[in-house]
C-alpha cells in the first residue's frame, strides 16, 4: 500500500495507535484493581479506524467518538488523563464525575460531540451540525462511527436519509466488527457488505481494510475531501474484528477461537509497525523512542487520575440547566446579510429545478424495456416531455 | 390594535425571532411550501429562504437529532412537530440527547420544540394528545404551555431566546379561537412564571392552556353562585413557579387542579404532593382534581366531551369544595 504521507505524519499515526492500545491495557490493569469506576470497553484491533480515520479530518472539522474511539478523542488532542479521569469517575475528568468512558466532548476548541449510549442518534446529529457549518459558511466536515449492530436501528437509516437529501458534508464509518454484543453480524444484517447501506440513500460508499492503517487513512481522506466538496455524505464500511468481548466483564466465549486466531494475524498494529519498517520509515531506536514516550505519558496520567479527588456529593444536583454559565454563539464565516431578509427571500413554490426525476416526470421506457424482441429502439422521447412540460 | 389570534402570535414570534437572529433557523416536516399542517410557517419561507426553513423528511427522530446538532453549533433551531402525538417517535433524542447534555458535560441545547397538542377538535387517538408530563419527568428539559395569544408569543420568544431545550406545547384548540389584543412592541414573557388569570377568595383553580379557560368559564358560574374562586394559569409546568400556588392556596385553603392531560400522573398529582408538604396547615379541604380520564383520545364527539374536562365539571367539583 502506497501513502502520500510524510514520514512525520507516519510515525504520528503509530504513534496514536500504539497510546491507544497502551492506554486501554493499562484501563484493563485498572479495571482489575477496582479503580474504574464502570464499565470498559476495548477497541483492541480496532485502533487503525479510529486513529486513520480522525487523523483524515481537519482542525475545524467535528467528530463523535462511539465508545470503542478512544483513538479518535486522543488524535483530537484529548489526553490519557482525560480518558482514565473520566473512567475512574474522577473530579478532574472532563465531566467532572458526571459520565463516565468516552462520554464527553468539547464543543468550542477540539470540536467533539460526547456520544449517548443509544446507537445511531448520533448520525442525525453530526449531519445537523453539517448543515449547521454548511449555513454558516465554515465549510467543515463531520464524522462519526457505528459498529454493525448499530447499523439495524431506526434512526440510523433516519439520519443517513437526512444526511443524504440534504447532501451534508458528513462522512460516517460503519466499524464492522462482526459483533454486536453476542450477535453475530449474519443474525443482524441480510448483506454481505454494510456499504451496501449507502445505496438505498445514494450516497457514496467504499469498503476498506479496517485493520491497514494507511489504507483507512487515505480513504477517509478522500471521503472528507468528497464530503467537504458539497457532493454528499459517505459512507465507509472497515472490515474489521471485535478481539474482545463487548466489555471487559464479557469474555466472549461465543466467538469461535479459530475466528480470533485468523484475525490475530492481522493485527493492525503489527502490520503497521511492519510497513514503516519496510518502508524505511524507522528504525529500532525511533520506535523505542515513541514507545518510552507513550508509557511516561501515561504513566504520568495513571499518576494524576489516582491523585484526583472524587466530586463533591453536592455536585449531583448541580448543572441540570444553562443558566448563563455558557454561550450560545455561532462562527459565522459568511456575511449574515445573505441569509436575512431582502437577500434571502425567495418564491414560496417548489421550482422544477429541484426535481431529479423521481416521480416529478412521467415515466420513460426503462433500458431493459428498451431491447425489445425485434431489436428495434423504441421511439425517442419527444425533447418536451424529457423537459417536463 | 388589531386582535390577534393564538396561531398568529406564534407566527409572529416566528417572525420577529428570525428577523432578529440569523441564529434563528425552523426546521420541520411540510414547514416551507406549505406553510406547516396548521400554517404556522405561513410566509416564513418567502422571508426567510430555504437554508432558514428547512424541510425535512417525515423522520421525527432525525429532525429532533439535527436540530441539537445545530444547536451544538451555536445555531438557535425551532423543530415543529407536525402534530404532537409524533414527539412519541423522537422520545430519545429529546429525553436522552437534548435533555442530559448540559448536565453530563456541559454542552447547552439551545433548541425549541413546538408543535400542536389536545383535544376537543374530534382528532382521534393519535392527534390530540398531551404529552407534557412525559417531558415534565425529564431534568433538563423546559416545558411550556401557553393559554393566551399574548403568552404564547412573549414565551415562544422566550423559548427561542433560551439556551436550553424548551418544549412549546401549543394547544391547537385554541389556534383559532382564542384572540386579544397584544402590543406591537417587542415583548417577552418570563419562562417559570405562572400568572393569577382571576383573582378570588374561596379556593384556588390551578390550569393551564385550553384548560384555563374551562376554568374561567367555570369561575364565572361559580360567582353567580356565590363563590370566589382564584384562577392561576401556570404557563411553564417545567419548571413550575411553585411560589405562586402556595401563595394562594395560602390565602384560599383550598385548591382545585384543572388539566387536559389524563388523570394519573398528570401534572395534579405533583402539585397536590408540593402543597401537602410545603402548607398542610394551610389547606381547609382535600386538594381535588378535573382531568381527563385514563384512556386514550377517544375520536366519537359524544366520548371525547365525556372524556375531556368541561365547565360544569369543574363547577361540580368546585362547589363541593368550596362547601367542604
Amino acid at each position: 500500500m502506497t501513502s502520500t504521507l510524510t514520514r512525520e505524519k507516519h510515525l504520528e499515526l503509530y504513534y496514536y495507535m500504539r497510546l491507544n492500545r497502551e492506554l486501554e491495557e493499562q484501563m484493563v490493569r485498572l479495571f482489575r484493581q477496582n479503580k474504574i469506576v464502570g464499565g470498559l470497553y476495548s477497541s483492541f484491533g480496532q485502533e487503525a479506524i479510529s486513529v486513520g480515520t480522525a487523523y483524515a479530518l481537519g482542525p475545524g472539522d467535528w467528530i463523535a467518538p462511539m465508545i470503542r474511539n478512544i483513538g479518535a478523542l486522543l488524535v483530537r488532542g484529548f489526553k490519557p488523563r482525560d480518558i482514565l479521569t473520566q473512567h475512574m469517575a474522577r473530579y478532574t475528568s472532563p465531566t467532572l464525575g458526571k459520565d463516565g468512558t468516552s462520554h464527553f466532548g468539547d464543543l468550542k476548541s477540539r470540536h467533539v460531540v460526547s456520544p449517548i449510549s443509544m446507537l445511531g442518534d448520533l448520525i442525525p446529529v453530526m449531519t445537523g451540525i453539517a448543515m449547521a457549518g454548511r449555513y454558516l459558511g465554515q465549510k467543515i466536515v463531520t464524522m462519526t462511527w457505528i459498529g454493525d449492530g448499530g447499523t439495524s436501528t431506526g434512526v440510523f437509516h433516519e439520519g443517513l436519509n437526512l444526511a443524504a437529501v440534504q447532501k451534508a458534508p458528513f462522512v460516517l464509518i460503519v466499524e464492522n466488527n462482526q459483533w454486536a454484543y453476542s450477535t453475530p453480524v449474519e443474525r443482524q444484517v441480510p448483506l454481505r457488505d454494510l456499504a451496501d447501506r449507502a445505496k438505498a440513500y445514494g450516497i457514496e460508499s467504499t469498503i476498506v481494510d479496517g485493520n491497514d492503517v494507511v489504507a483507512v487513512e487515505r480513504t477517509a481522506r478522500e471521503a472528507v475531501a468528497h464530503a467537504r466538496s458539497g457532493s454528499g455524505p459517505v459512507l465507509i464500511e472497515a472490515k474489521t474484528m471485535r478481539m474482545r468481548g463487548h466489555a471487559q466483564h464479557d469474555a466472549a466465549e461465543y466467538v469461535p477461537k479459530e475466528t480470533l486466531e485468523a484475525w490475530k494475524k492481522r493485527d493492525p498494529l503489527d502490520r503497521y509497525e511492519k510497513f514503516l519498517h519496510e518502508n524505511k520509515l524507522w528504525d529500532a531506536k525511533t520506535k523505542k523512542e515513541i514507545d518510552a514516550r507513550i508509557a511516561r505519558e501515561i504513566q504520568a496520567d495513571v499518576e494524576f487520575a489516582e491523585n484526583s479527588p472524587f466530586p463533591p456529593p453536592e455536585l449531583a444536583g448541580q448543572g441540570v440547566y444553562c443558566e448563563g454559565c455558557h454561550t450560545v454563539e455561532a462562527d459565522w464565516r459568511r456575511p449574515k446579510e445573505e441569509v436575512m431578509p431582502p437577500r434571502s427571500s425567495v418564491k414560496a413554490e417548489w421550482p422544477m429545478k429541484l426535481f431529479t426525476g423521481n416521480g416529478a416526470q412521467p415515466a420513460t421506457a426503462n433500458k431493459g424495456a428498451a431491447k425489445s424482441k425485434s431489436g428495434k429502439k423504441p421511439a425517442r422521447v419527444p425533447a418536451r416531455i424529457k423537459a417536463g412540460r | 390594535m388589531a386582535e390577534t389570534t393564538y396561531l398568529e402570535a406564534i407566527r409572529q414570534a416566528l417572525f420577529e425571532e428570525m428577523d432578529r437572529d440569523p441564529a434563528v433557523v425552523l426546521i420541520g416536516e411540510d414547514v416551507g411550501v406549505y406553510g406547516g399542517a396548521f400554517k404556522v410557517s405561513e410566509g416564513l419561507l418567502e422571508k426567510f429562504g430555504w437554508e432558514r426553513v428547512i424541510e425535512t423528511p417525515i423522520s421525527e427522530s432525525a429532525i429532533v437529532g439535527a436540530a441539537v446538532g445545530m444547536g451544538y453549533a451555536g445555531l438557535r433551531p425551532v423543530v415543529e412537530m407536525q402534530f404532537i402525538d409524533f414527539i412519541a417517535c423522537c422520545f430519545n433524542q429529546i429525553t436522552n440527547f437534548a435533555a442530559k447534555s448540559h448536565y453530563r458535560w456541559g454542552a447547552p441545547v439551545p433548541m425549541v420544540l413546538r408543535g400542536p397538542c389536545g383535544g376537543g377538535v374530534h382528532g382521534g387517538p393519535f392527534h390530540s394528545a398531551n404529552p407534557e408530563m412525559y417531558f415534565v419527568h425529564t431534568p433538563g428539559l423546559k416545558v411550556v404551555c401557553p393559554a393566551t395569544p399574548y403568552d404564547a408569543k412573549g414565551l415562544l420568544k422566550s423559548a427561542i431566546r433560551d439556551n436550553n431545550p424548551v418544549l412549546f406545547f401549543e394547544h391547537k384548540f385554541l389556534y383559532r379561537r382564542i384572540k386579544e389584543d397584544i402590543p406591537k412592541s417587542d415583548f417577552t414573557v418570563p419562562i417559570g412564571k405562572a400568572n393569577v388569570r382571576r383573582e378570588g377568595r374561596d379556593l384556588t383553580i390551578v390550569s393551564y392552556a385550553a384548560a384555563l379557560h374551562t376554568s374561567l368559564e367555570a369561575a364565572g358560574g361559580l360567582e353567580k353562585e356565590g363563590i370566589d374562586a382564584e384562577v392561576i394559569d401556570l404557563r411553564t409546568l417545567l419548571p413550575l413557579d411553585r411560589e405562586t400556588i402556595l401563595a394562594s392556596v395560602r390565602k384560599t385553603n383550598k385548591l382545585l387542579v384543572v388539566h387536559e392531560d389524563t388523570r394519573t400522573g398528570g401534572i395534579a398529582g405533583e402539585i397536590a404532593a408540593m402543597v401537602t408538604e410545603s402548607a398542610f396547615e394551610d389547606l381547609d379541604g382535600p386538594i381535588r382534581r378535573v382531568t381527563s380520564l385514563d384512556t386514550p383520545v377517544p375520536y366519537a364527539p359524544q366520548l371525547e366531551e365525556y372524556f375531556l374536562p368541561s365547565a360544569a365539571k369543574v363547577v361540580a367539583a368546585a362547589r363541593e369544595l368550596a362547601h367542604y
